[in-house]
């Protein structure tokens, strides 16, 4: 079944879509600012600093799935013996790791008129700028050493020890008593946020989905050139 | 509305420092990755154009090869 996904024979895809990805990404986008920042409504409550949730919530989740993701393939790449999914892997880090320092700034930009400060040791925001130390070590991992099969072992534990954090991310503000607000959002349940700030809470996570998908697109397509020009040294 | 736009309650130093970190992030990683993947990209056509006939014509027998080839005149 993997062979349908070669990088042999997928790069004809993968080096097109990019500029149709953009393209649609700068469409939704642009619907969600319009939506974020002039159409929604303020909060009873926070008044119009509730707009940056809409930047700070989709980083968040962008960058807790692209690490899910990332662990599953590394997985899948030692249970299949298939070297493309850790090239998946490697190509979907850079850009979550932007999204986790883009939530890691946003959610401190936000504490301050909400909390009156910029940082506080709670357990949500200390187990992502966690997850933000796991990127940085995946991405230095990749870095610093030549040798492929270390690279693959080493980043795979990395992940597999990050994703421990993913769940201490989701259910810290259950388990502790966090400055941060219980999820808003549940998919077994009721959501308790209205649809006037649901909608434009989801086009943003759809607008940040297809930015990850462009970038994912362009560096997987640059490792595969890099692959091809060693195997032009060697002809 | 321009007005309320920045303004925003007296919380619009908060919002848009927010969006324009996360737009100035997107940019640069854009930027960033679009560098890389251009510079493999000469760094193929350059490595492509120094081969021998024959170790060029070898080459070109593996498709991806050639829609690199391909890519980069698009570009």
């Amino acid at each position: 079944m993997f062979k349908l996904f070669e990088p042999n024979k997928i790069f004809k895809i993968t080096s097109r879509a990019p500029k149709y990805v953009l393209f649609l990404f700068v469409i939704v986008l642009s619907i969600g600012l319009v939506e974020a920042l002039i159409l929604s409504p303020e909060d009873y409550k926070q008044s119009d600093a509730v707009r940056i949730m809409y930047v700070h919530v989709p980083a968040a989740w962008i960058s807790l799935s692209i690490f899910s993701s990332m662990t599953l393939s590394s997985i899948c790449g030692f249970i299949f013996s298939n070297k493309n999914f850790f090239l998946i892997s490697k190509s979907l880090a850079p850009s979550g790791f932007v999204f986790n320092i883009i939530a890691l700034v946003t959610g401190s930009i936000w504490g301050k008129p909400t909390w009156g400060t910029w940082w506080a040791w709670d357990a949500r925001i200390t187990s992502m700028l966690i997850l933000a130390l796991f990127y940085a070590m995946y991405l230095i991992v990749w870095r610093i050493y030549d040798e492929k099969e270390k690279v693959y072992k080493i980043s795979t534990f990395i992940t597999i020890l990050g994703i421990i954090n993913v769940p201490v991310i989701k259910y810290s503000v259950d388990w502790w008593n966090t400055l941060h607000q219980p999820a808003s959002i549940n998919i077994l349940s009721k959501s308790t946020i209205h649809s006037s700030m649901l909608y434009p809470l989801l086009i943003m996570t759809a607008a940040f989905a297809l930015f990850s998908l462009l970038i994912f697109l362009m560096k997987y397509n640059t490792e595969l050139i890099k692959i091809k020009n060693k195997g032009l040294d060697r002809l | 509305m321009i007005n309320e736009l920045l303004f925003m309650n007296g919380y619009a130093v908060y919002v848009l420092s927010a969006f324009s970190f996360t737009l100035l992030s997107f940019l640069s990683l854009y930027l960033v990755t679009k560098i890389q993947f251009v510079r493999e990209q000469n760094k193929f056509v350059t490595k492509f154009g120094s081969l021998s006939v024959e170790q060029a014509n070898f080459a070109k027998s593996q498709r991806i090869n050639k829609e690199i080839l391909a890519s980069a005149t698009n570009n």
